[in-house]
């Protein structure tokens, strides 16, 4: 059972649908016991990064660093993906979980903020994430805030610079993008994790 | 490269696609489940479902229909039409659609872009706005917009610009905006009202009415300097292949996502 975490932060709709339409075994769920129980792990997020915060208050962030440190497969998407590193500037009070190194940042001045749209990914061909996903493909993307350049990123975007639209580690992968939203490309992604 | 997105629109009343000239005589162009479906096949950024009839009529089948054309569809999806509160826009959210547009209901108490910004994010809230060329100019001697709500029927005295700009100030993620000068003829947008709108507002513009030849969208992305062009009639009636778009614009350097 893949467990979709639910923090009251967003729609979850989009991601569960896309999971159901690539036959994936799914529940939606803000219970640390069934997230205890999942064999994979997808943490959905939208909005402003201090929302992570509630991931404490329900105690799922506890369950959900266990299970990744036992090895489960677990997929962060959007604020899922930045809470994945240290900090944000956008909610400097709020840690994040810390499994990648550096802190997300805002756009520069020079573009347009939120980066609303599709753009291209410049792939790692070693990524299990992004196996079949070729550089130049298009994802669909909404976000203030981008996480840096780390050992981990196993796709870069580029908008007003270059930032990690994915990072993939062991058994922790996140993305900055929207999988459920990307058309045949993101259906693609998710059906790697889902075979993970 | 961030692409411009190419929108299709599904003007819907009672379950059904329609659409009209300026916002007038409706004529029937298909289901929506499978037109939406149609679009993203052909080459769609994303798909609008805007039920037109929403704030003058019964609207029972909305989150019906909202549903079905979800189904099988994984690009954005956006649905408005007569949205006037948060526990309407939750029933519409559930059933399917990334974001939502409010229009009449926002100018009536534009708390409402907060209170659903604050819920679902930001970036679930498109405010659209339809904007009419008011008779006088400014003092400046520029044109002046005026907004425009209930389907276009009512005029509201506000100015779309300083509206726009509140609207960002509240918590909308994008503006979606339509020229009712333009709406259905094909003649070319307003680039000039895109523009003026565009450089007033940090988020993305999304423009609408009057998208024709690609000329007209060149002219839209580049003049009128949207983020993202809607069009609605030109693809329902086969008038153009959403395709042969995508790939004209390209090859006039207009960054598209082609080939999807």
């Amino acid at each position: 059972m893949l467990a979709i975490v639910d923090f009251r932060a967003g729609n979850l709709t989009s991601v569960k649908k896309s999971l159901d339409h690539i036959g994936a075994d799914s529940t939606v769920t803000s219970d640390p016991e069934k997230v205890m129980k999942a064999d994979k792990i997808v943490l959905p997020g939208v909005g402003h990064f201090s929302s992570t915060a509630a991931l404490e208050e329900l105690r799922l962030r506890e369950a959900i660093l266990q299970r990744i440190a036992e090895g489960i497969p677990f997929l962060g998407i959007c604020v899922g993906m930045q809470w994945m590193f240290e900090a944000s500037v956008e909610a400097p009070g709020t840690p994040g979980a810390g499994l990648f190194t550096g802190t997300c940042d805002r756009f520069p001045g020079l573009v347009k903020s939120p980066h609303v749209g599709w753009n291209s990914l410049e792939c790692d061909p070693q990524s299990r994430l992004l196996r079949g996903v070729s550089s130049g493909s298009f994802v669909y993307f909404t976000h203030s805030f981008r996480a840096p350049i780390v050992a981990a990123t196993v796709a870069r975007s580029e908008y007003g610079g270059e930032f990690s639209a994915a990072v993939e580690r062991d058994n922790m992968f996140g993305v900055q993008f929207h999988p459920e939203k990307s058309g045949q490309v993101g259906l693609k992604l998710l059906e790697n994790f889902c075979a993970l | 490269m961030l692409t411009k997105r190419i929108i299709a629109c599904l003007d819907v009343a009672a379950g059904r696609v329609v659409k009209g000239v300026k916002f007038q005589q409706l004529r029937d162009a298909g289901d929506p489940a499978e037109l939406a479906a149609a679009h993203s096949e052909a080459g769609a950024d994303e798909v609008v479902l805007l039920d037109v009839t929403a704030t003058h009529e019964k609207r029972t089948t909305l989150a019906e229909t909202v549903r079905r054309t979800a189904r099988q569809l994984f690009i954005p999806f956006t649905v408005g039409g007569g949205i006037r509160s948060l526990d309407e826009a939750m029933v519409v959210f559930d059933a399917g659609a990334d974001k939502i547009s409010v229009n009449s209901a926002a100018l009536a108490d534009p708390s409402l872009i907060t209170r659903i910004a604050e819920r679902y994010g930001s970036q679930a809230v498109v405010v659209a706005i339809d904007a009419k060329r008011a008779q006088n100019e400014n003092a400046a001697g520029e044109p002046r917009f005026e907004a425009f709500v209930s389907g276009g029927r009512k005029p509201t005295g506000r100015e779309a610009v300083s509206w726009a700009r509140e609207a960002v100030e509240r918590g909308a993620g994008e503006i979606l905006l339509t020229s009712m000068d333009r709406d259905g003829t094909g003649v070319g947008f307003d680039c000039e009202l895109t523009c003026t709108v565009s450089e007033a507002v940090s988020i993305p513009v999304i423009a609408s009415g009057g998208g024709g030849d690609t000329q007209s969208f060149v002219n839209v992305f580049e003049r009128g300097r949207a983020d993202a062009a809607l069009a609605a009639s030109i693809f329902h009636f086969g008038l153009r292949r959403l395709a042969d778009l995508k790939q004209e614009l390209q090859s006039a350097g207009i960054p598209m996502r082609w080939p999807c």
